[in-house]
């Protein structure tokens, strides 16, 4: 037998039609890239299941009545055990995630809370940019709102708690900080995270035929642009 | 064909099925708060395809039907008026073209479901015409009615039971709103969350079978409990995992919040219940201000009793089929 390198999945059933797959109670990219990685492997195996990735767990939401055995019960038991099943043997597969680069103006009044956040953290504005720029962000869930990513990745120094007076409109595309995460807002929402920039793209189309820009387990990474190129690539931006 | 909204009642939207499938891009379900009475109000109307119907909240909406319809009203026991005569619930009714249809207020209950013949024909939005109007996603950025909107009807075929004519005429029989409209207030069956066993003792027996009442600050998202506030043996660090209609949260306030329709895809407050999917209707139809109470329950008792109503529901779709087919 092959040495077990894994931790166990815990597994919990939440609803008549939902299981939780628990990987660990923490926030890390590590924990996080398996969760996305089995998401990958039972979205390619299951795909009657509806997988929905967080930090660190994954939920799978399904019909109990195809699941259930024969005497008509416990389809939890019978889902988890396919689910071990289509898991087993099989590393769950490293798949080699999309890369975005955002478009970020951190110029003004695109950044309201920059240089707040930059006296926090006892750096300048620029040395801000620099950081948030520099780093490799992996999406870890999508949630709040349609198409909101939260990232992982944010260089330490740029941690800075939330505001105390969330703010009832943050304009949509606003790059924000909120602890040790960063995100973007991709609609015009009420909010409580520290808002040092803002991106022309959009990243939720109900239209489109892939509404979100960005996906659970995609890297991401930020590119400082200035007004002039914001205003522009906002105007090629369908609305 | 087509329907004009000449006053929007208190809240009122389209709701269908909801919008499954979309959870990983943030994307709630939605949909109809009470289901069962959702599907009854269509299958009175001979739908068969999930068409939208509007759901009513306390107040219901005033519409002018362009052309004749066919309409069904279940759910909450609300006042119906067709041009000034009374509309029985839980049937299907005829009307002529160019008629006003009054939804007024509710005697018992906090929900009905309007559904006319070929549904409101709005066009999908991610596979669902509900209204997700805390995400605003759907028909109008997913908003409320308002008066003026006009609601597009869907081609049909005219039901056997109630052929054309120039009167308001109901079929001569309806349904028992019983089992499906409830006023009997029996406690909602709650199953044990991840975090029951992290609440005190004092808290794990109020919430047994201790009275809440439900709060103002309810809407499709979630309901506010308000009681005795209930507390963790110790306070417990939580990262955000995903959240379901129907979880008990408990945020630091103490007052429970259960998820509902529009329930967000992730959430970072302890669990401490489920209600069972089969009591979440009657959760539906409780108002602000009227007591919740809930006992303990397991897992496979919430899926006995949940395929016991499917079956149930699955009968009387059928007999309605049937008995719509005949004159």
């Amino acid at each position: 037998m092959k040495p077990q390198t894994q931790p166990e999945i815990q597994f919990e059933a939440l609803a008549e039609d939902a299981l939780l797959l628990r990987f660990g109670e923490r926030i890390d990219i590590d924990l996080n890239a398996r969760v996305q990685a089995t998401a990958a492997s039972l979205r390619n195996r299951l795909p009657e299941l509806e997988c929905v990735s967080a930090y660190a767990s994954l939920l799978l939401r399904f019909d109990p009545w195809t699941w259930a055995g024969k005497d008509g019960q416990h389809p939890h038991q019978q889902l988890q055990a396919a689910v071990s099943a289509a898991l087993r043997g099989n590393d769950p597969q490293t798949i080699a995630p999309r890369e975005l680069i955002i478009p970020v103006c951190y110029d003004g009044e695109y950044g309201p809370d920059l240089a707040d956040v930059a006296a926090h953290c006892g750096l300048d504005a620029d040395a801000v940019i620099a950081r948030h720029t520099a780093a490799d962000y992996r999406v870890a869930m999508l949630g709040f709102a349609p198409g909101f990513p939260y990232l992982l990745g944010l260089d330490p120094q740029l941690s800075v708690p939330r505001r105390t007076d969330p703010r009832q409109r943050v304009p949509a595309g606003s790059v924000a900080i909120g602890g040790s995460q960063t995100g973007i807002y991709p609609e015009v929402l009420p909010g409580g995270w520290q808002l040092i920039g803002r991106t022309p793209l959009r990243l939720f189309d109900v239209a489109a035929s892939d509404p979100s820009l960005l996906a659970a387990g995609d890297r991401v990474r930020f590119r400082a642009i200035d007004e002039e190129t914001f205003n522009q690539l906002l105007a090629a931006t369908p609305r | 064909m087509s329907a004009s909204i000449l006053k929007p009642g208190l809240l009122s939207s389209l709701q269908d099925a909801g919008r499954p499938g979309h959870a990983a891009l943030g994307v709630g379900r939605a949909g109809a708060m009470d289901g069962p009475a959702w599907q009854l109000a269509n299958a009175l109307v001979g739908n068969h395809h999930g068409e939208a119907a509007i759901e009513c909240t306390l107040l219901g909406p005033s519409l002018r039907f362009e052309h004749a319809a066919v309409i069904a009203v279940t759910g909450a026991a609300i006042a119906v008026h067709a041009d000034e005569q009374q509309i029985p619930l839980w049937t299907s009714c005829y009307l002529p073209a160019g008629s006003v249809l009054q939804l007024g207020g509710m005697a018992h209950g906090c929900r009905a479901y309007l559904a006319v013949r070929g549904g409101f024909d709005v066009a999908p939005i991610l596979g669902s015409r509900s209204s997700d109007l805390h995400a605003r996603i759907g028909h109008q950025q997913g908003r409320a009615l308002r008066a003026g909107d006009v609601l597009p009807i869907g081609a049909a075929t005219p039901l056997p039971a109630l052929a054309d004519g120039n009167e308001v005429r109901p079929l001569h029989w309806s349904l028992d709103p019983q089992p499906w409209f409830d006023f009997d207030r029996r406690p909602l069956a709650l199953l044990h969350g991840s975090h029951w066993s992290q609440l005190d003792e004092a808290s794990r027996q109020y919430l047994a079978g201790g009275n809440f009442i439900l709060s103002k600050d309810s809407n499709r998202t979630a309901s506010r409990l308000d009681g005795h506030a209930l507390h963790l043996q110790a306070p417990l660090e939580l990262i955000s995992e995903a959240a379901l209609p129907g979880t008990l949260q408990l945020p630091p306030s103490g007052q429970p919040i259960a998820l509902l329709a529009e329930a967000p895809v992730t959430g970072g407050y302890p669990r401490i219940g489920q209600i069972a999917a089969v009591d979440l209707p009657r959760l539906a139809q409780l108002r602000p201000g009227d007591n919740v109470c809930f006992h303990e329950s397991t897992l496979d008792d919430a899926l006995t009793r949940l395929a016991a109503r499917q079956q149930r529901l699955t009968r009387l779709l059928e007999t309605i089929a049937q008995r719509l087919e005949h004159a």
